[in-house]
C-alpha cells in the first residue's frame, strides 16, 4: 500500500511540474496540494492531528506542519509525502515561523503561553519563553535579530531578542492578535487583531505604534469584519488582508495605511499565500472548505477550490 | 516620555515592565442558597460554579498584568444559608471596590444599595433577572450574565428563521420558572408568534406514574404547534419531556434546544483553548455563570490594561466606554449597554452535543449593535440611573 503510495508520488513528482500551494485541513489531518497550473488539488497528504501552520525550509527539501492535536511539529518529505520525523514542539503547537538561518522555528504553543524555540537539525529544544496567554502570531525579523509571538488573550506582541531568547518588549495591540508580519525591510512590524477589526503598524526600532489601519465594508457589520492572515506585495507596495467571517480580503495601500479595495472570497478566511511571481493569491477559507484563487493585478476572484474541512494555512512549494 | 522609560528599561535588562506597579483585588462574594429537590439527581451543581470562572479570570489576567506589572488578588467569600450576608458584604467592599456577586437578585440590590458601595464596581454574574437590568438597576451593578429576556430573545429568533410560528408552553412553579415563563412570552409577542397553549407542571402525589409515562397524555391537550416550550430553570421535569410528547415537536427553552452564556459544546472562535484552560483548572466542563464571572474578571483586567489605574471610577467610565471590548470567544467583540450595564454578547442556542446556531441571527438588524436585538433594547429601557453619564 505504502509502495503504491510512493509509486504514484513519484510519478507526480517525476515530469517538469507547476508550483504548488500546500494547504492544512484543520479538521481533516490532511494537507490538500494544489497545482498552480491547473488550479486543482493534485494530492491529499494524510498528517497528525488538527494541521494548522505551516512552512517549508528555504531550500524546499522539508515541509514542517503543527500537528496541534498530536502536540508535535512534523517534518515531511514533500516528494513522498511521509513524515521523516516529529519535532518536539511543546503542546499544541499552532503556528510557528523559521529563522533565517535555516535552523530555529520559533513555535506558538497556544495552550501553554509558552513560544518554544527549536533547533530543527538537532531537533532539540533550546529555549521556552513564558508570553501571553494563546499566543498565535509568529514572526521574525528579515536580519533575523527579532522573533515574534502574539497572544490572543492577552492581546500583545511580545518582542523576543533571538540572540538571548528572551523577551526585550511587550506591546499593546487591539484585541485578539492573530497574525504577524515585518515589512518594509523589517523598519516596520504589522499586527492584525481579529476583534478588535485592525491591524497595529509598529515602528520597529522603536517599537512604537505608528498607524493603524481599520476597515468598513458596505453592508456588512463592524463586527464581522475580523482581520486574520495577510500578505504584501513583493514591492510591499500593496498588502492583502484576510478579513474573516465578513468573508472578504482587503487591499490595503501599504504607505497610507488606506483601503483601496475589498475582494468578496469564501466564508471565514483565514490565511493566504502568493504564487512564485505573485500574480495569483490564495486564500484558505474556513467554513466554506475551500480555497479562493485571486488575480493580483486585476484584484479579481477567479476560481474556487473545494480542498479538506476547514482550511488553514496555506504554503508555496515551488518545484523549478 | 513613555519611550524613554521604555529604553532606560531595557538598558537595565528589565524588559516587562513599562508601566507602574499596580496590584487589584477583587472578591467573589456568594450566598449560598438553597435547592428545592428536583426528579433526577444526574447532574449535580458544581460547589465552585461562577467561583470557578473567577479563578480563571484571575488566571488570564495574571499572564497578561505579569507583562506590565500588574497584579490581581481574588479572595472568595461564602455566606452559608442563614449567614449574615449584609456584614459579608461590608467586609467584601472594606477588601476592594471590585465585588463579583453571585446571589439572588433582592440581595444583590441589597449590596449595591449600601453606602460602601457607592464608589464600588459590583458585577452581576449570576443573576437572570430582568428587573436588575430595568426598573431596578443600579449605577454601580454591572451584569455579566445575560438576562432571561436575551436568553428567550436568542431562542426566538431562531424560530422565526426556521418559521416555527406556533408555540406550547409548559412551565414549572418555581419562581425561576415563572420568570422565564414570563419572559418566554415576551419575547413571542416581540417577535410576532404565537402562543397558543400553555400548561403549568404541577405534578404531586397524585402522579401514579412516572414522568415520562404521564407526558404524551400531559401533552395530549396542548394541540397543534410547531415547538414545545419548557420553564424548567431549576431542571426538574425538563428532561423527561424530549421524545414524549403526544405531537412528535422539538422542545427548547431549559431543556433540549437552549439559550445559554456559555457551554461545554461551544468551540468555534478560539472557544476551545478557553474550554481547555478551564477543564484543566476545574477539572470540569465550564458552564454560562463562570463564564459570566470570568467575564467580570476580564472586563476588570481589560480596563485595567488600557487605563492603566486601579481607580474604581476610571475603569468604570472605560468599561462603558466605546472604546471597551473584550474578546469573550463568542465571534463578536463584547460590550457594556452604557444605559444599563448589561454586558452585550452572542447567546449560544446548544443541545448537550452542538452549538446549534448563534443568536443574533442573521437577517436581525439594529441601528446601533445587532446584540441589541437581544433583550430589553434602550427605547422601551425603565432603567434611569445610567442617565447621569
Amino acid at each position: 500500500m505504502k509502495l503504491i503510495a510512493l509509486a504514484a508520488a513519484t510519478l507526480l513528482a517525476a515530469p517538469a511540474l507547476a508550483d504548488e500551494i500546500w494547504v492544512t485541513n484543520e479538521k481533516d489531518d490532511t494537507i490538500s496540494v494544489i497545482d498552480i497550473d491547473t488550479l486543482e488539488v493534485v494530492r491529499t497528504i494524510p498528517t497528525g492531528e488538527r494541521p494548522r501552520g505551516i512552512t517549508f525550509s528555504k531550500d524546499h527539501s522539508v515541509v514542517y506542519i503543527c500537528a496541534s492535536d498530536s502536540d508535535a511539529v512534523q517534518v515531511m518529505d514533500p516528494e513522498t509525502g511521509e513524515i521523516l520525523h516529529d519535532l518536539p514542539s511543546g503542546e499544541d503547537p499552532e503556528q510557528f515561523v523559521l529563522h533565517p538561518d535555516n535552523r530555529r522555528l520559533y513555535i506558538a504553543n497556544e495552550d501553554d503561553a509558552i513560544t518554544t524555540v527549536v533547533d530543527t537539525e538537532t531537533r532539540k529544544v533550546i529555549a521556552q519563553i513564558d508570553v501571553g496567554i494563546e499566543p498565535e502570531g509568529m514572526a521574525v525579523s528579515p536580519d533575523g535579530t527579532i522573533a515574534i509571538t502574539t497572544s490572543e488573550t492577552t492581546n500583545m506582541a511580545h518582542w523576543i531578542d533571538t540572540e538571548s531568547e528572551q523577551l526585550f518588549a511587550n506591546t499593546l495591540v487591539d484585541s485578539r492578535p492573530r497574525h504577524a508580519e515585518f515589512v518594509k525591510e523589517g523598519s516596520e512590524l504589522w499586527v492584525s487583531s481579529e476583534i478588535g477589526g485592525t491591524i497595529t503598524v509598529f515602528d520597529v526600532a522603536t517599537q512604537a505604534e505608528k498607524g493603524k489601519i481599520r476597515f468598513e465594508i458596505q453592508g456588512v457589520h463592524p463586527d464581522r469584519v475580523q482581520p486574520v492572515g495577510f500578505e504584501l506585495t513583493d514591492d510591499e507596495k500593496t498588502a492583502f488582508v484576510a478579513l474573516g467571517p465578513s468573508n472578504h480580503l482587503a487591499v490595503i495601500n501599504a504607505d497610507t495605511f488606506e483601503v483601496e479595495d475589498y475582494i468578496l472570497v469564501g466564508r471565514r478566511v483565514w490565511h493566504m499565500e502568493f504564487n512564485a511571481d505573485k500574480s495569483l493569491l490564495f486564500t484558505t477559507n474556513g467554513v466554506s472548505g475551500d480555497v479562493t484563487v485571486v488575480d493580483v493585478a486585476k484584484r479579481k476572484a477567479i476560481k474556487t477550490i473545494k480542498v479538506g474541512r476547514f482550511p488553514w494555512g496555506a504554503a508555496l512549494r515551488p518545484t523549478n | 516620555m513613555f519611550r524613554l522609560f521604555q529604553m532606560l528599561f531595557l538598558a537595565l535588562a528589565l524588559p516587562q515592565v513599562v508601566s507602574a506597579a499596580i496590584e487589584v483585588p477583587v472578591v467573589y462574594l456568594k450566598q449560598d442558597v438553597p435547592r428545592p429537590p428536583v426528579l433526577s439527581n444526574l447532574d449535580p451543581i458544581p460547589d465552585d460554579l461562577g467561583s470557578a470562572g473567577a479563578d480563571l479570570g484571575l488566571a488570564d489576567n495574571m499572564t497578561t498584568g505579569k507583562f506590565l506589572g500588574h497584579t490581581y488578588t481574588l479572595e472568595t467569600i461564602v455566606v452559608p444559608e442563614g449567614g449574615d450576608w449584609i456584614a459579608s458584604a461590608k467586609q467584601a467592599l472594606a477588601l476592594s471596590p471590585y465585588v463579583i456577586l453571585d446571589a439572588p437578585s433582592d440581595l444583590l440590590l441589597g449590596v449595591a444599595d449600601l453606602p460602601e458601595a457607592k464608589d464600588a464596581l459590583l458585577f452581576n454574574a449570576t443573576s437572570p433577572d430582568v428587573a436588575l437590568r430595568n426598573e431596578s438597576c443600579r449605577a454601580n451593578l454591572l451584569h455579566t450574565l445575560p438576562s432571561n429576556r436575551m436568553r428567550t430573545d436568542a431562542l426566538v429568533q431562531f424560530f422565526v428563521k426556521r418559521r416555527w410560528t406556533t408555540l406550547a408552553l409548559i412551565s414549572g412553579a418555581h419562581p425561576q420558572d415563572q420568570a422565564f415563563a414570563e419572559s418566554l412570552k415576551q419575547s413571542v409577542t416581540k417577535f410576532g408568534l404565537e402562543l397558543k397553549a400553555e400548561k403549568e407542571w404541577v405534578f404531586n402525589a397524585d402522579m401514579r406514574r412516572n414522568a415520562a409515562q404521564e407526558v404524551p397524555l400531559f401533552t395530549q391537550d396542548l394541540g397543534e404547534y410547531d415547538a414545545l416550550l419548557l420553564a424548567d430553570e431549576l431542571d426538574d421535569f425538563g428532561r423527561y419531556i424530549a421524545y414524549n410528547t403526544w405531537i412528535a415537536r422539538p422542545v427548547a427553552g431549559s431543556d433540549g434546544l437552549r439559550p445559554v452564556a456559555w457551554s461545554d459544546v461551544v468551540e468555534q472562535w478560539g472557544a476551545v483553548q478557553m474550554q481547555n484552560r478551564f477543564h484543566e483548572l476545574t477539572g470540569r466542563d465550564m458552564r454560562s455563570e463562570d463564564y459570566a464571572a470570568w467575564a467580570a474578571f476580564r472586563s476588570l483586567g481589560e480596563a485595567v490594561t488600557r487605563t492603566q489605574s486601579d481607580d474604581p471610577a476610571t475603569l468604570r467610565d472605560y468599561i462603558l466606554s466605546d472604546a471597551f471590548e473584550l474578546a469573550g470567544f463568542k465571534g463578536r467583540p463584547m460590550n457594556y449597554r452604557g444605559w444599563n450595564g448589561q454586558l452585550r454578547q452572542p447567546i449560544p442556542l446548544v443541545t448537550g452535543r452542538a452549538v446549534v446556531a448563534t443568536a443574533p441571527l442573521e437577517g436581525f438588524l439594529h441601528q446601533v449593535s445587532e446584540l441589541d436585538t437581544l433583550g430589553i433594547d434602550q427605547p422601551e429601557s425603565k432603567c434611569t440611573a445610567f442617565d447621569e453619564d
